[in-house]
């Protein structure tokens, strides 16, 4: 290979040393009776494990998550402190829904970009096995005022003005606040606009779980890290890979438009916990501290748009803007992550950058962009077979392209995802010379 | 809103002979195509934005369905049009009004009948795909078919609003809804018009299915969203054919206990009588068509399927040759004339908008038009008022989030257009001023005279009085042909009304402006002459000069109000005032008494004066005629108003103060006033007349307006009264020239 590096003069080269993760399991299995910092505890002691950082070496610690445990809403800081990690580094939550560990990311470079650190652990973590169901907020005004009431009697009288009504809980869903449609809904309206038949979204799903099959027994996932769950046994392996036939897949009714829409639950993501984590340096200090990187991390981009018709529309958004800004086209990448929210969604996103109207009509661009090819896109899984712990999945994806392009032996990846709110990502990364 | 067409189909006589040779020409309106066994009828009327069951429109369908039915490979069919916001709107008014006799629209009424009859009985299922207004005769021909998916596009509506032009729907609809949604539910649609979204329709069982409306894809989302209803309903169709979908829904168990109680005779008779009397409660029985359609709904369900069908058409026929549906249809039109830009398209749009003062019209004024997307400034001179505003603002569009029309996210998107503020920051961005602040001239002058010193050379400064004369108002300006009168009616937000008042410096382009702004705020508007009072100011002062003569011949606030809506007004005269404001009304009454001199008197001045001392303001005060506040359902006669009113007293002339004489007496000096404006120039037409009399001061709609009143009524009856009444009062009474004109000679006619 003889592509051009793309370091730019003036601009500090940033690395991505090493990434881990907790197998990817389905919540409300294996650790359903952890704490959600328990498990970005594991995935952080597996990524010191794995390089064998000095604790004190970590300047800053940036972790991701979407649904917080209110007890622990700054998590990074409750993960590392018992992970071990000196009290004296701080930490921080961030919350960009499905692209929260790629903000965690982003954070991490624009820190070391800016001179402030050389070395911070970025990361994600979604606990979906548990999630704060509320009281309504009836309950909770009548609970915030008993604390209050001074006397027995009015202690009494709020007591009496509950109503059984009041007791109803508030669940949390994964809908969109300002349109109150679930993503499910607003992806199958999406593959309908895009005209995405159910049979190529159960193509697609079957595609994803063979491939991550595959994948998981030639054992390409070393991302994975062991982690014996407390009471348990150790768990090593995803446990939500499961290729289907297109006959079963064919029978399964759908999720969210019912009768007639084409998502069902096998070609959408699961719910699933993990966590993950990844070590991003500036490269004089990883090659100082002896470090053999693994990608360089280069130019990314956020992107957002209408929530409600083009909420998964992210990565074809983002795509053709990330490229520009590292002047290159979609022929120069050799290794594509995309975040597989849904079936449908990938296939519409694909159809969505193949079009030129589309271009032309939504996103003010001459010539569309262009889809991948096949045989570079997701290949060894994804989300919808590997798992979809919100938060967790964006260091996933970097981790991913990063050894894919080791073991392939590309030069430039590409990671795109969308997110809840019509946002999106995109980031080129470039192979670290062998 | 749709054109409002009316329920009914026709196969056109001689058409048949039409069918050959079309079969040769292409058709236009209605085509289909067979896909996998099913036949996909799409109909687009190329010649209007909408489809109506037009004559054309008919005879293609008749020739559609007959060779569907007579293709043995078609096994079912979808209905379907190709227009993005209307499946079809009804059918053709004009088709209605060209009849000259009931017989005439009975028998169209039953070759629509038996068109339906044939699609009920279909020998294969038909699903009616609906997106957009499926709307009287539009709505009776998918209730009609065998299966019914409707998109949720908000554009989506379905409803039988005959009963608004005082019609009913004449296609079978008073016969197949009640079957299908249940009596109540049936006579809630046809009683009251209301259009039902898809939601409401899937609960009721009046479609089967929902279909989200799509975004952006590979085609426009419009474009898009008819294909995917197709695909949709292409596959039930299949499904039916198979049998694969059944059209009969599992009842729960309340459906099974209504269905049950429904079975009762003694139940039915109660609801009728229920219905009965309410519907007389309401419409005084000045409204015909309410009590025929329930009439329908009671033959159909007691004596069975033929004589319902023949009960409907023939009070179909009798029903389009009353007054009051051609009232209605009159109002009908012209409110289609009255939405339209008469004056061009104004030179700049208006993208920023500011209002001067926060008060009940001003805040009313910022929340029609931050509610149709554009940015408004809302300034006030104290905090207290433009908090008072600014939370008037939200609760409108908050109110909205209840009954589901808004989501929350979008009225606070709305409300982020809304910028409050004490002074005049980014005025000089403003596109266009309205003030709303209080009715002085001194004061008007002042706010002029600040306002041109901030806005930019283009800005319309528009002045939202109610009786001042704009051209005293411009007076103050320096740039007169940028001014012009805006006159809203409270509440703004719901009061579909909006006078523009143009003085004879005001620039065309000026009208243009406030009239597309009147438009896009979702008004109707008429565009009238200055003068104090302007139309519909002056209207309403003789009326309610005369309801004060009568309080103070010892009418008494509820007899008053009795005789007003007993004559078609929706709100009382003595509640009317209370609404308006005892202070405006004595502020307007001095003003155009000053104005117009004894025309203007009868009541003294001085009883509103007196209730104003006394704080009895009406409801905004708490008390006016009335007493307000208290819950009980009872409104209260205010006794201090009624002793105020005794102090006043005057003794009533006997041959002048029967019921009928008294209800005479507000109606004619409101209708004289009315014809007087015409005949000066203040009031371009008589359409607008009527339009600005119904929409803004409640004008009977029955009568529909105070010049097809004259029309129906007869002028020359009406100047008799008149004159009967200029005898015991004075010249208030006396019938201006062009009232005599029209009763001297009755061909002439103010609507043809």
């Amino acid at each position: 290979k003889s592509k051009k590096t793309l370091a730019k003069p003036g601009v500090k080269n940033i690395v991505l040393v090493d990434g881990v993760r907790t197998p990817f399991l389905q919540s409300g299995t294996i650790y359903a009776d952890l704490m959600p910092h328990d498990l970005a505890r594991a995935a952080l002691q597996g990524l010191l494990n794995r390089t064998g950082l000095p604790k004190d070496a970590v300047d800053y610690i940036v972790y991701g998550t979407v649904i917080q445990e209110v007890k622990t809403s700054n998590v990074a800081r409750e993960a590392a402190l018992g992970a071990g990690f000196s009290d004296k580094t701080p930490a921080h939550t961030v919350t960009m829904a499905c692209i929260s560990s790629n903000q965690a990311m982003t954070t991490a470079v624009g820190l070391i970009a800016a001179g402030q650190c050389d070395a911070v652990v970025a990361g994600g973590v979604e606990f979906m096995s548990d999630v704060p169901i509320r009281h309504s907020r009836r309950m909770r005004k009548t609970m915030l005022s008993l604390n209050k009431a001074k006397t027995l009697g009015a202690r009494l009288s709020l007591l009496g003005s509950i109503r059984l009504a009041h007791l109803a809980p508030e669940l949390p869903a994964v809908a969109e606040f300002s349109t109150a449609e679930t993503m499910g809904h607003s992806a199958d309206r999406l593959a309908a606009a895009f005209g995405v038949s159910r049979l190529e979204q159960d193509e697609f799903a079957l595609r994803s779980h063979t491939l991550a099959k595959k994948a998981q027994d030639s054992g390409l996932l070393s991302d994975v890290i062991s982690f014996k769950v407390p009471g348990k046994d150790i768990v090593s392996k995803d446990n939500g890979i499961r290729p289907s036939t297109m006959e079963q897949m064919a029978k399964l009714k759908p999720a969210f438009i019912k009768p007639h829409g084409t998502v069902t639950a096998a070609n959408s993501s699961f719910l699933t916990d993990g966590a993950s984590a990844v070590l991003i340096m500036s490269e004089e200090k990883a090659l100082a501290m002896g470090y053999k990187p693994k990608a360089y991390l280069r130019d990314f981009v956020y992107v957002s748009q209408d929530p409600k018709d083009q909420l998964l529309l992210g990565p074809t958004y983002a795509t053709p803007k990330v490229l520009e800004k590292s002047g290159l086209t979609l022929n120069d990448i050799d290794v594509f992550e995309f975040h597989e929210a849904f079936a449908g969604q990938i296939m519409a996103n694909l159809k969505a950058m193949e079009s030129d109207w589309f271009a032309q009509t939504y996103m003010g661009r001459k010539t569309k962009v262009g889809a991948p090819p096949m045989e570079k896109f997701n290949s060894w899984g994804g989300s919808l077979s590997l798992g979809h712990p919100f938060a967790a999945t964006g260091c996933r994806l970097v981790t991913t392209v990063a050894h894919r392009l080791q073991k392939e032996g590309g030069q430039y990846g590409l990671v795109a995802a969308c997110a809840a709110g019509g946002q999106g990502h995109a980031m080129v990364i470039e192979a670290y010379p062998q | 809103m749709s054109p409002m067409t009316t329920g009914f189909w026709v196969k056109g006589h001689g058409q048949r002979s039409l069918s050959v040779s079309s079969a040769v020409l292409a058709r236009t309106h209605v085509s289909y195509e067979v896909k996998d066994n099913v036949a996909v009828v799409r109909i687009n009327d190329p010649t209007s934005k909408v489809n109506t069951l037009s004559r054309h429109m008919q005879a293609e369908m008749v020739e559609v369905m007959n060779e569907i039915w007579g293709n043995a490979a078609v096994k079912s069919a979808v209905l379907i049009s190709r227009k993005p916001g209307c499946f079809i709107a009804g059918a053709d008014i004009n088709m209605i009004q060209a009849c000259k006799t009931a017989e005439e629209v009975t028998s169209l009424s039953q070759e629509g009948q038996k068109i339906f009859d044939q699609v009920e009985k279909s020998p294969i299922p038909i699903v009616a795909a609906i997106n957009g207004s499926c709307l009287g005769g539009g709505l009776e021909f998918a209730i009609a078919c065998q299966y019914r998916i409707a998109t949720k596009s908000k554009k989506t509506i379905l409803g039988t609003p005959e009963v608004m032009l005082g019609l009913l729907p004449g296609a079978g609809g008073t016969q197949r809804l009640p079957k299908m949604v249940g009596l109540p539910a049936a006579f809630d649609m046809m009683l009251t018009g209301k259009n039902i979204r898809p939601d409401k329709a899937k609960k009721m069982g009046l479609v089967h299915q929902l279909v989200d409306p799509l975004g952006p894809g590979l085609k426009s989302p419009e474009e898009r969203t008819i294909e995917y209803l197709e695909e949709v309903a292409v596959d039930f169709a299949k499904g039916l054919a198979g049998r694969k979908v059944t059209v009969e829904k599992k009842k729960g168990l309340v459906q099974k206990i209504q269905d049950f109680v429904m079975g009762l005779p003694p139940v039915r008779k109660q609801i009728y009588k229920t219905v009965h009397s309410k519907v007389m409660k309401q419409s005084k029985g000045l409204y015909p068509a309410p009590l025929k359609i329930i009439e329908c709904i009671q033959t159909g369900i007691e004596k069975g399927n033929a004589a319902g069908y023949l009960t409907e058409s023939q009070n179909f026929g009798k029903l389009a040759m009353t007054s009051e549906s051609r009232a209605l249809i009159g109002l009908y039109h012209g409110q289609v004339t009255c939405k339209k830009n008469h004056f061009g398209k104004p030179e700049r749009d208006v993208k920023k908008l500011a209002v001067l003062g926060a008060g009940l019209m001003g805040a009313g004024i910022a929340q029609v038009t931050i509610d149709k997307g554009v940015a408004t400034i809302l300034k006030d001179t104290t905090e207290e008022g433009l908090a008072r505003g600014h939370q008037q603002v939200y609760k409108g569009l908050n109110d909205k989030t209840k009954k589901k029309s808004l989501t929350t996210f979008e009225r606070d998107g709305i409300m982020s257009l809304l910028s409050g503020q004490l002074d005049y920051r980014d005025f000089e961005n403003a596109d266009m001023v309205i003030e709303a602040v209080f009715e002085d001239l001194s004061i008007k002058h002042k706010v002029v005279k600040e306002v041109e010193a901030v806005i930019p050379p283009h800005c319309i400064f528009a002045t939202n009085t109610s009786a001042l004369p704009i051209k005293d108002i411009a007076a103050a300006s320096k740039r007169p042909e940028k001014v012009i009168g805006m006159h809203y009616f409270s509440p703004v937000d719901k009061m579909q009304l909006l006078e523009i008042i143009t003085t004879n410096k005001t620039s065309k382009d000026t009208t243009a402006s406030a009239v597309a702004v009147g438009l896009k705020q979702g008004k109707v508007i008429i565009v009238v002459g200055d003068g104090p009072g302007f139309y519909t100011t002056r209207c309403l002062a003789p009326m309610l000069a005369e309801a004060v003569r009568a309080l103070q011949e010892g009418v008494g606030p509820k007899k008053l109000d009795s005789l007003t809506t007993g004559f078609g007004f929706p709100v009382g005269a003595a509640t009317l005032a209370d609404e308006v404001g005892i202070d405006v009304a004595a502020h307007v009454a001095e003003d155009l008494g000053k104005a117009f001199g004894t025309r203007f008197g009868g009541g003294n001045v001085e009883v509103l004066k007196m209730m104003v001392q006394k704080g009895f303001k009406g409801r905004k005060s708490g008390k006016g005629c009335y007493v307000y506040g208290a819950k009980s359902k009872e409104k209260k006669v205010n006794s201090g108003a009624e002793d105020i009113l005794k102090s006043f007293k005057l003794t009533a002339p006997p041959a002048v103060s029967a019921d009928e004489d008294i209800q005479y007496r507000l109606v004619s000096r409101f209708v004289n006033e009315a014809v007087l404006c015409l005949q000066e120039g203040i009031l371009p037409d008589p359409v607008q007349g009527d339009i600005g009399a119904v929409f803004g001061l409640g004008f009977p709609p029955c009568l529909g307006g105070p010049f097809r009143f004259v029309d129906s009524h007869g002028a020359d009856k009406l100047v008799q009264k008149m004159k009967r009444f200029e005898e015991a009062y004075g010249n208030q009474f006396t019938p201006c020239q062009l009232l005599l004109d029209h009763a001297k000679d009755s061909s002439k006619r103010f609507h043809k």
